[in-house]
């Protein structure tokens, strides 16, 4: 093997990566990060709500300088039909005290401002390059060709954490590429409308407080879809994500989707007189549990988006990220150590990652995919029948409540008794 | 054979658009780069760099934003950069960009060395006077060669270089004697994709800042006090109307053709 240029390479410079290259940098380690993009976060995409607890873990005080949009106070969810929405969630004075849970975030800002800490800690962020494939001598992996010029760079250990088409993981056997049905594709709008225009829009005290909006049901014909409505401080990222295979089978531009949810009375008016600032699109993974990799070989990990770890029922993934990328620099860190950089030293990044929230958590919801995909009424006939029944509740048009609660008993008789408490029980035993 | 490089930080004219309404350039989110012409000068630097040795510096006067152009140079193989930031240069025309350059350039020679060639860009495409680099040249009292499009040859024992540059009309090669200023154009060169050791180096080299403090430079010659230039009116021109189209192939056609066309000839004395 050539002399090692750096202890670690990391590739990609989202929040896996730079999780990963932060801790390592701080321990005194000699990273170098490849990022393809003019510059960290320049192409990335989120939502995006970002979560406090991973990175405080991280960077204790990074509230002070991070570019944060608002903190969240309340959060909803809309079961949305073609005139209603039949709405829950929560709004909370615990959410608006410090520290706060989540914040709206601009990943371009964002992604960058976080590369500059990890510079300042010692890490090494080269831009516009991009990784080809990894260097394997003697069935381990040593290093990385990169496209440029004298492009190759060696090292003790490559993590990867380049995101959901991850070159890497594939070249190493580890994954597949994606099927059309483990993975959403995701369009976002940025609207910029004036600070007080979204506080009085969204009943919120001052600009920094922010509210959230997630969207399924019925409006989305059927196809797995989750639709969401941010409050950033000067504007409102609204967008949803539609798992690929749909989208193909119904025949549905993800764009005339967008334009139809933006044109939705009720959510037309939260936009209404904004102008378009960004339009951008991105994939998610969203096979869930058992799309995960193996996380490791021999001088190899894998991180973030490249190894799946997205839970696409809470949104959660740049957190998922930080975790991971945060566990692989520790288990660099066990194996300098051990001056050992084999698959039987990097499996302890597996053993970190199943005993944190991170596998928990996927695991925990590792049915739910599959159950998405077979049982479309979730999606459709039953929460067009709880919008038809709470309507027929609230509409106050002289039929007796008795007669009322008969007629939707009745409704549920057509659905199936049956099939839908099994529906049901079979849900709420996936979850839990 | 030290080289310094005027750079200019100016908008992605690609993605500068206008407002019609109030006249103005619409700036927000449109990312600076490196003024194109300054990138080629770069290239032109290194070529000679890694031919006969020496080092290449780059300089830029701008706001402290402009480090990020300065970090690019060095990613394109050069060996040290240095800012020129201060308020009191703020709204400089050429006349005062000039001289704070000058003023600059004799600070970067200290560190690095006398230069032997100065290079800018023919013009920046913001600005577009083209006047900056003649400025330099004329403080140092150098030869001065602009819109080069070749290096010849480069006479290091006598001090010498070879340049063919554009004329009205076509081309022409001139000899002068070094140090000497040039100023280039598109043409002169390609860019290459640059090695990844050069970006690692430039990962890992800060850009020198030089203000008012730390240079000499006189504060009477700076910013736009002391600028001469003085713009009375600045408006957006017409947007281009549709041509007209004649179809046809009669002579009827023709006519109306030659009808409408006869007036403008005549007007420019072409007929
Ligand atoms: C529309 C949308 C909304 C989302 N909303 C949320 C949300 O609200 N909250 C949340 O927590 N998560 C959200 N997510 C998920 C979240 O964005 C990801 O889970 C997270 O970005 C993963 O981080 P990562 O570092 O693994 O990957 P990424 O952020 O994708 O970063 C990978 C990096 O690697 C680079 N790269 C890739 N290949 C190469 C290569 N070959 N060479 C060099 N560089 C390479 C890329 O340019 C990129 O910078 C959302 C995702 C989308 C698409
Ligand atoms: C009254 C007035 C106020 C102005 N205020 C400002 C202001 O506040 N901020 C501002 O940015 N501009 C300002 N300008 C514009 C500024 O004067 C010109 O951009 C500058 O003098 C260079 O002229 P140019 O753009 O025509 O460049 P040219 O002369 O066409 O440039 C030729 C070459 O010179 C070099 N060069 C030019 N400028 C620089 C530089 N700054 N650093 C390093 N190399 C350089 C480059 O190699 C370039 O290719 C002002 C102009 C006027 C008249």
């Amino acid at each position: 093997m050539k002399k090692k240029d750096f202890d670690v390479i990391i590739v990609g410079a989202g929040p896996a990566g730079l999780a990963a290259a932060y801790k390592l940098s701080t321990a005194g380690i000699k990273v170098i990060v490849i990022e393809r993009g003019a510059f960290p976060g320049a192409k990335n995409v989120m939502g995006g709500i970002f979560y406090r607890k991973a990175m405080e873990d991280l960077i204790p005080d990074f509230e002070k300088t991070a570019p944060l949009e608002r903190h969240i106070i309340e959060q909803k969810v809309w079961l949305l039909s073609e005139d209603s929405a039949l709405s829950g969630g929560l709004r909370s004075e615990k959410f608006n005290k410090e520290p706060y849970n989540c914040y709206s975030v601009f990943r371009a800002k964002f992604d960058k401002w976080f590369a500059e800490r990890a510079k300042e800690a010692g890490a090494l962020i080269i831009t516009e390059t991009v990784v080809k494939e990894p260097i394997i001598e003697n069935g381990k992996v040593v290093g990385v060709k990169t496209d440029r010029p004298d492009g190759d760079l060696y090292a003790d250990v490559v993590i990867a954490a380049d995101g959901i088409n991850s070159l890497l993981t594939k070249a190493l056997g580890l994954r597949e590429s994606i099927t059309p049905d483990k993975v959403a594709l995701t369009v976002k709008e940025i609207i910029g409308l004036p600070e007080k225009v979204i506080n009085d829009r969204f009943c919120l005290n001052n600009n920094s407080e922010g509210a959230t909006i997630e969207i399924t049901g019925p409006f989305f014909e059927g196809m797995v879809t989750m639709g969401f409505i941010y409050t950033n401080e000067s504007s409102i990222s609204i967008g949803l994500g539609t798992i690929v295979e749909d989208l193909v089978k119904h025949k549905v531009n993800i764009n005339d989707l967008l334009e139809k949810l933006k044109n939705h009375p009720i959510v037309k008016p939260l936009i209404a007189g904004g102008e378009i600032k960004e339009y951008m699109a991105h994939m998610i993974p969203e096979g869930g549990y058992f799309a995960i990799p193996k996380l490791y070989t021999d001088g190899f990990m894998v991180c973030g988006d490249a190894a799946m770890l997205v839970n696409a029922v809470h949104r959660e993934g740049s957190n998922l990220a930080i975790e991971s990328g945060k566990l692989a620099a520790e288990t660099y860190l066990k194996a300098k150590e051990a001056g050992d950089f084999s698959a039987k030293t990097l499996s302890v990044y597996q053993k970190k990652m199943k005993n944190s929230f991170v596998l928990k958590d996927l695991k925990m919801y590792r049915h739910l995919p599959k159950m998405m995909e077979e049982k479309r009424q979730l999606l459709t006939k039953y929460p067009q029948f709880a919008i038809d029944a709470v309507y027929d509740m609230y509409n106050i048009d002289g039929v007796p409540k008795v007669d009322k609660i008969k007629a939707i008993k009745k409704s549920i008789g057509k659905l199936g008794y049956i099939r839908m408490a099994k529906d049901m029980f079979d849900l709420w035993r996936k979850v839990r | 054979m030290h080289s310094l490089v005027f750079i200019k930080q100016v908008p992605d004219a690609a993605q500068v658009r206008i407002n019609y309404e109030t006249g103005t350039l619409i700036r927000e989110g449109v990312p600076s780069i490196i003024n194109p012409f300054d990138a080629h000068a770069i290239e032109a630097a290194v070529q000679l760099k890694d031919k006969y040795g020496g080092n290449v510096s780059v300089i830029s006067m701008g706001p402290p934003m402009a480090k990020e152009i300065l970090k690019k140079a060095l990613a394109m193989g050069a060996d040290k950069v240095f800012l020129l930031s201060d308020m009191v240069f703020a709204g400089a025309d050429t006349l005062a960009t000039s001289y704070a350059l000058w003023a600059g350039a004799k600070k970067v020679a200290e560190e690095v060395g006398s230069i032997d060639i100065y290079w800018t860009g023919k013009q920046a495409i913001d600005g577009d006077t083209a006047q900056t680099g003649p400025g330099i040249a004329t403080r140092f009292n150098i030869p001065l060669v602009t819109y080069a499009v070749e290096i010849k040859e480069v006479d290091k024992q006598n001090k010498k270089i070879k340049v063919s540059r554009l004329i009205d009309g076509g081309m022409e090669t001139v000899e002068v004697p070094l140090p000497c200023l040039i100023t280039t154009e598109e043409t002169i060169n390609t860019l290459r994709y640059a090695p990844l050791p050069y970006l690692i180096k430039a990962a890992k080299t800060s850009v020198v800042l030089l203000n008012s403090g730390n240079t000499e430079i006189d504060a009477e010659q700076c910013g736009l006090k002391n600028s001469p230039t003085k713009v009375k009116k600045a408006f957006t021109p017409p947007k281009r109307e549709k041509g007209e189209m004649l179809e046809g192939n009669d002579e009827k056609t023709l006519n109306a053709l030659y009808d409408k066309l006869e007036p403008i000839l005549k007007q420019c004395g072409k007929l």
